[in-house]
């Protein structure tokens, strides 16, 4: 059973042509060179399978996008291609709590 | 679309409802009783005979109201009540619920019976004869229009709103063309979705409500802490409350929305209906639900037949009364865990399958089950059952609009 798409296949998913991020259909690895809106991005750092990236260059207090839909906003400028998670995207409505390098750690809301 | 599906099968009970399980029910009222109850069930292995129970010594009306669904569950064929005695559950009132709904019933008190050992015994000897009783019954045909059918997410991943969430939504648009009553649920878990949701709405009115009731799940959440979400959801790539709502929301499909039910209320009919799992009034009694199977347990008290369990990160867990059916959604977990997964819903992310085929999966599976296949976490003697203190109100007018037509 592969746990892959075949080759060729698209590797970034865009949930909706308003979104302003792109979900990874599988790992990738830093340094891979792939297509973002026809401009070609060399990856700065792995991206695990589902994981998002930035489709283009976000500042703080910019509202991202999935689904259509905003899912927060970005808490630091956030280059394309990069990484988007707890690090640098927090929820409009309530923390998130996560098991950090500290142990326990909740990431800061816009609130 | 497709609005047919395979013919069902079930057992009919004398209120009319038919269930696709005849299963002993095994009640502790307390947990001072849950030993003796847990050792009458461990004597049957393999058999239908399920653990359910109260922990509490105090009274609440919400634990009252959900056993007495559940005991009256269509799944449930006969059930055996083991109470401690000194404690508060009222036993009396949910055996007399019970034998009012045609159902074999008998209860043991500990304080009353010689002990554990004689209780025991027993409780053994009841359930023996109630299998006995309940195997001489033939299933009947079942009309889709009889079938209830839920869903829930658990252990959610970045995948879980691309894949198993939209197929099991496919396949709940196909189950209520066919006339099927549909449950979607975790109104902390749609947090951002509250005004799609309401465009959804049978009625004005019901709009109002949803809109009510996920501000409702809002600021309980918010006086706790933290939201439903779990460090394992950051780790599976979601990042914060609304990004899981929006997959987690992808499961209810694209019918209209038909009512809102609480906790042991009963679907009023074939449609769709979003379960309200957050308390009424103030913050008391902790978080709405500690886990999975919590919620679990409460659609199944209002009459889901059989669960659809979406998952990315890959829980494990049944259920008592009414089986679960795992939709994995992350092909990396499916490999991991297969003989826990149901379907491989990660198919869709690796190219290999649609959503409408994973849909029609699910709807041709949700049959064979109700017709008597077992499910993976069946077969595998998963039986969890959860229920802790809460509170609600009545429903408002406007949940039940088609109550009111």
């Amino acid at each position: 059973m592969p746990t892959t798409p075949a080759p060729g296949a698209p590797r970034l998913l865009l949930m909706s042509q308003e979104d302003n991020c792109l979900i990874a259909r599988t790992t990738l690895e830093a340094g891979e060179a792939l297509a973002i809106d026809g401009v070609t991005v060399v990856l700065p750092e792995a991206i695990p399978l589902g994981y998002k990236v930035a489709r283009s260059a976000l500042r703080p207090g910019d509202k991202v996008l999935r689904y259509g839909a905003v899912i927060g906003t970005a808490t630091a400028a956030v280059a394309r291609g990069a990484m988007l998670h707890t690090h640098n995207l927090a929820s409009d409505y309530i923390p998130t709590y996560t098991l950090g390098p500290d142990a326990h750690a909740f990431i800061g809301s816009t609130h | 679309m497709n609005t047919t599906m395979p013919a069902l099968t079930g057992y009919l009970r004398a209120d009319g409802r038919k269930g696709i399980r005849n299963i002993v029910a095994v009640v502790y009222t307390v947990e001072c009783a849950h030993h003796v109850a847990r050792l009458v069930v461990n004597a049957f292995p393999g058999k239908e005979v399920h653990l359910i129970g109260f922990p509490g010594c105090y009274p609440n009306d919400y634990a009252d109201k959900m056993m007495r669904r559940l005991v009256t569950h269509p799944n449930v064929g006969a059930a055996l009540i083991v109470s401690l005695g000194c404690e508060s559950f009222n036993r009396s009132g949910l055996e007399e619920e019970a034998a009012a709904s045609g159902r074999p019933v008998h209860t043991i008190t500990i304080q009353n019976n010689r002990g554990t050992r004689a209780s025991v015994a027993d409780g053994v000897e009841w359930v023996r004869w109630a299998l006995e009783s309940l195997a001489p019954q033939q299933r009947v045909p079942m009309a889709p229009e009889e079938l209830v059918v839920a869903t829930i997410c658990g252990g959610s991943d970045s995948t879980s709103g691309i894949t198993a969430n939209p197929a099991v939504g496919v396949a709940f648009d196909r189950l209520v063309a066919a006339g099927a009553a549909c449950i979607f649920e975790e109104t902390g878990e749609l947090v951002g979705c509250e005004f799609h949701m309401k465009r959804r709405a049978a009625t004005p009115e019901l709009g109002d409500a949803i809109v009510a009731c996920v501000d409702k799940a809002a600021r309980y959440y918010t006086v706790l802490g933290h939201g439903s979400f779990a460090p394992g959801n950051a780790d599976g790539g979601l990042t914060t409350q609304e990004e899981k709502s929006l997959g987690a929301y992808a499961k209810s499909g694209a019918s209209p929305i038909s009512g809102i039910l609480k906790p042991g209320d009963q679907p009023e009919g074939g449609g769709l209906y979003l379960l309200d799992v957050v308390p009424d009034g103030e913050v008391r009694f902790g978080f709405p639900n500690i886990s999975d199977n919590a919620e679990i347990v409460e659609l199944i008290a209002c009459g889901a037949h059989v669960t659809l369990f979406t998952t990315g990160r890959g829980s494990v867990v049944g259920s008592a009364i009414s089986p679960v059916i795992k939709v994995c959604a992350n092909p990396a977990t499916y490999e991991r865990l297969s003989e826990d997964m149901d379907v491989n819903a990660g198919r869709i992310l690796t190219g290999e399958a649609s959503l409408q085929d994973v849909g029609g999966e699910i709807v041709d599976l949700v049959a064979r089950v109700a017709n008597g296949e077992q499910s993976c976490s069946e077969a595998l003697g998963h039986q969890e059952f959860i229920l802790t203190y809460k509170q609600f109100e009545p429903s408002g007018p406007g949940c039940f609009p088609l109550k009111a037509a």
